[in-house]
């Protein structure tokens, strides 16, 4: 295994990063008004989804990492999906 | 696998940003589990959730979210820092970081006391008597919200030393493994509030 | 290789580090003076058990009271329950064999994080002493099952809270061994030893590594939901509050079925690592295996409601649980097929650790076969919360991660300790554990399935006979364990000693002295080849 380069990221990237998180923090509060019925929560988790993805990527360094780091976190949140949706099967089904 | 040359202070430190890694990945599923519980009683109880929600401040819920979001912003501005050798900067950084910390744990105090104030608390009386989709959303509110307050209170913490410990150098331009997974320990507060405040505040 | 000149190591035990004396042990960060602290302590806290176990058969030799009230045995089957799963069979394995032998077997000196390693260690400790408080302290030793299922869990006037905080500070140092591990296998193999010439046994407790990570948060934050339940009246769980019962039980299966893999998974690594020793023949189907650990783990995931047909949930849900189940056992079954065949044709050599292996996989059928009547969603009606289920889960978990940690013990022993015990001692302490096992658990498939409750306390005169006997079996089991443990511990300071390799075995651990020195390795070794090549010629086709 080569020593590798830390990958610096700049002031300048970290506050594009915020300045879009913010963004989709007030669009996510403004569509609180919208009637998207039963697909509210649909809404609002993707939002939140699209946030936190740009918080792990940029942030937390996660686009700089080696594949194996991005299989482990998708598998993770994939398995924790998995977990609630085989829950609903119950809930959705009694 | 590791070869004898390459075994240095670069792998281990990687090696340890995997433990970290792997930390924040039971943390996801702890709080996993409360959001399960969210799930199945959102979906049961959808109309009663919508009107406990309203009890809720959306304005102090979406301060509190800016604040996580800026303190996300500059605790990775810290760690650029410290690569950077910038030494104040990364302290001031981490500062700013305890700072809005602090602000978001003034807002749950100030908004926890107001619920206690109105008997909105698991247990009482006035709880007791609202209707059940209610009072579930009130204990998921209170046990979210308080174990995410919890880890709010632990990044603090972990911040605090490393603040003591950039200005000792003993966290530095090298050594920075410390801050980096405190930054992550954060960034998960962050993710956590993320999912939260929409789920509890921002119910239509 | 210089790794196991005679003469010029210093055995681990002696070693002379930082501290002193006792200190030598509490502040220890080598894996493996850890790895014995958790075996001593393991070996504590199983006679312990095991003791109330044999109390509870002494109840049940004949109807009505026979030693103990309703309350009493309640109390014991909770107890009972709690530090097995808990305190023994979810850590031991990782603990005891992962810790001492993982390391070595990747050619490393240590874990990633030695000093988590010994805090993982001391949050067992506090979380066995809380298990036990719970049985001395105020309201009484908990009588709610290992299990605490709601509504009774959050009533019930003992201790409950205890045995809850117990149960979540083991959990926690699960945790943390299982990310050590991860890291461990991930970042220290030794160099040339690319993922696919990874022993089989550290496949194994990666494995279980991840499934300790991501299952065991869940009943963490369930635990601590049933406290807020308790103290705080949360309504989670509470259908007069609008909450729902079942949704308990979904929560703590979630974890607790992943749990029974954590059990076996590294149970079926040890037996992997003997089979080619001891038939001086590479394992058959290396990939196979391998590929069935990591499918275990991540269909176990999915498989949870088998423990809840009954409980009322939808018809859709049993349906895709009982699929899912019959799945899973998949993989077990290709394990076996492949056990079985790397000692076809193998020069075989019946030593303890051998004679251990092949049992486990005798009883480790019959509980995974019974497992699948308890699968099935039509038998399960009739079996659900029979001595049955008990049966099935004592020849799975004892039978299979029992027999695989005693089959351990005696593989590993002359490497761990440098001294070599009886094998006649232990051949025959095998003979009398082995039928004192089926006599005990055997009769209880048969009464179960005749209609026995299981935590029942009394019964109807129609299952004395097949009590009596599971009793009398307890007593035979009893004394079998006692002539292992006591071969094993004479044998400490009496023993011939041991050669570095008394079983001829290809893997790491085999090429360095008996006992390891403190470092493992003067020299970490260059790998250069597949895990298991034996020098006899034509056996080594590796697929």
């Amino acid at each position: 295994m080569k020593n590798e380069e830390t990958h610096i990221t700049s002031y300048s990237s970290h506050a594009i990063v915020l300045i879009i998180l913010l963004i989709l923090t007030t669009i996510s509060v403004s569509v609180t008004g919208w009637h998207f019925g039963p697909f509210s929560v649909l809404v609002a988790l993707i939002i939140a989804s699209i946030k936190v993805r740009t918080v792990i990527t940029h942030f937390m360094h996660m686009k700089f990492e080696n594949l194996f780091m991005k299989l482990m976190i998708t598998g993770v949140f994939t398995l924790f999906a998995l977990v609630i949706i085989i829950t609903f099967i119950d809930y959705y089904f009694r | 696998m590791v070869t004898p040359e390459a075994y240095n202070e670069h792998y281990e430190n990687e090696t340890g940003k995997l433990g970290m890694w792997i930390f924040l990945f039971t943390e996801l599923f702890l709080f996993g589990g409360l959001f399960l519980v969210y799930a199945v009683f959102r979906t049961k109880y959808s109309a009663d959730f919508h009107i406990a929600a309203r009890e809720l401040n959306a304005f102090i819920g979406t301060m509190n979210t800016v604040f996580l979001l800026v303190s996300s912003m500059t605790v990775a501005m810290s760690i650029t820092a410290i690569q950077k050798n910038q030494k104040k900067l990364a302290m001031f950084l981490v500062l700013v970081t305890l700072l809005l910390a602090a602000l978001f744990m003034m807002n749950k105090y100030f908004e926890w006391a107001h619920k206690f104030e109105f008997k909105l608390y698991p247990g009482s009386q006035v709880l007791k008597n609202l209707p059940q989709g209610e009072l579930l959303f009130f204990g998921l509110y209170f046990m979210m919200t308080g174990l995410h307050a919890l880890h709010v209170l632990i990044g603090m913490i972990l911040l605090s030393i490393n603040f003591i410990k950039i200005k000792t150098g003993k966290v530095n331009q090298v050594h920075y493994l410390l801050l980096e997974n405190s930054g992550l320990y954060w960034h998960l507060v962050d993710l956590i509030w993320i999912f939260l405040f929409p789920l509890l505040y921002l119910i239509t | 290789m210089s790794n196991s000149e005679p003469g010029s190591h210093v055995s681990y035990l002696d070693y002379k580090g930082k501290y002193k004396g006792i200190f030598s042990w509490l502040l220890t960060t080598d894996h493996k003076k850890i790895a014995l602290l958790y075996l001593n302590s393991i070996i504590v806290f199983f006679f312990i058990a095991a003791i109330l176990g044999v109390l509870m058969r002494v109840e049940l030799i004949a109807p009505g009271q026979t030693i103990m009230g309703p309350q009493t045995y309640n109390a014991m089957f909770t107890i009972h329950g709690i530090i097995m799963i808990f305190v023994i069979v979810i850590p031991a394995l990782p603990a005891v064999f992962g810790n001492f032998f993982l390391p070595i077997m990747i050619g490393a000196k240590d874990v990633a994080f030695p000093k988590i390693n010994l805090f993982s260690f001391y949050l067992y400790i506090i979380g066995a002493i809380f298990g036990i408080l719970s049985q001395f302290i105020g309201g009484g030793a908990p009588d709610t099952g290992w299990t605490f299922y709601v509504p009774y869990s959050a009533q019930s006037s003992t201790n409950v809270i205890y045995a809850l905080i117990a149960a979540f500070i083991l959990g926690f140092s699960s945790i943390l061994t299982g990310l050590n591990f991860i890291v461990t296998i991930h970042r220290m193999r030794a160099p040339g030893m690319g993922w696919f010439r990874m022993p089989l046994f550290p496949w194994s407790l990666y494995a279980t590594a991840w499934i300790q990570v991501l299952a065991t948060p869940i009943i963490g934050i369930t635990l601590l939901m049933v406290i807020a339940e308790r103290v705080l009246h949360i309504g989670f769980f509470d259908p007069a509050l609008g909450g729902d019962p079942v949704l308990y039980q979904h929560l703590f299966w979630i974890y607790s079925h992943p749990a029974v893999y954590i059990m076996i998974l590294p149970g079926m690594g040890i037996v992997t690592e003997i089979f080619p020793t001891f038939s001086q023949k590479p394992v058959f189907g290396y990939t196979a295996i391998l590929f069935s650990s990591l499918a275990i783990a991540f269909v176990g995931y999915f498989v949870w409601g088998h423990h809840m047909y009954t409980a009322g949930i939808s018809y859709g849900s049993r349906w895709f649980f009982s699929f899912l189940t019959f799945v899973v056992a998949i993989p077990s079954a290709i394990k076996v097929f492949n056990w079985i065949s790397t000692m076809y044709g193998g020069s075989i050599d019946l030593k303890p650790p051998l004679l251990y292996a092949i049992s486990f996989i005798f009883l480790f059928m019959i509980g995974g076969f019974t497992g699948l009547t308890l699968g099935a969603l039509a038998t399960n009606v009739q079996l659900h919360d029979t001595s049955f289920v008990v049966a099935h889960f004592h020849y799975i978990i004892f039978g299979g991660m029992g027999f695989a940690f005693f089959a351990g013990i005696h593989y590993w022993y002359p490497k761990m300790f440098g001294r070599m015990y009886s094998n006649r001692l232990a051949n025959i302490a095998w003979g009398i554990l082995f039928t004192g096992f089926n006599l005990l658990y055997f009769p209880l498939f048969i009464i179960g399935i005749q209609g026995m409750p299981r935590r029942y306390f009394d019964y109807l005169p129609q299952f004395h006979t097949g009590h009596f006997i599971s009793t009398i079996g307890a007593f035979i089991l009893f004394t079998g364990l006692v002539l292992m443990v006591s071969n094993l511990y004479y044998h400490l300071n009496h023993g011939e000693i041991a050669p570095a390799n008394p079983w001829k075995g290809v893997t790491l651990e085999w090429q360095i002295p008996s006992p390891p020195s403190h470092e493992n390795f003067d020299v970490i070794p260059q790998i250069t080849g597949n895990p298991y090549v034996f020098e006899n010629k034509s056996q080594n086709n590796q697929n």
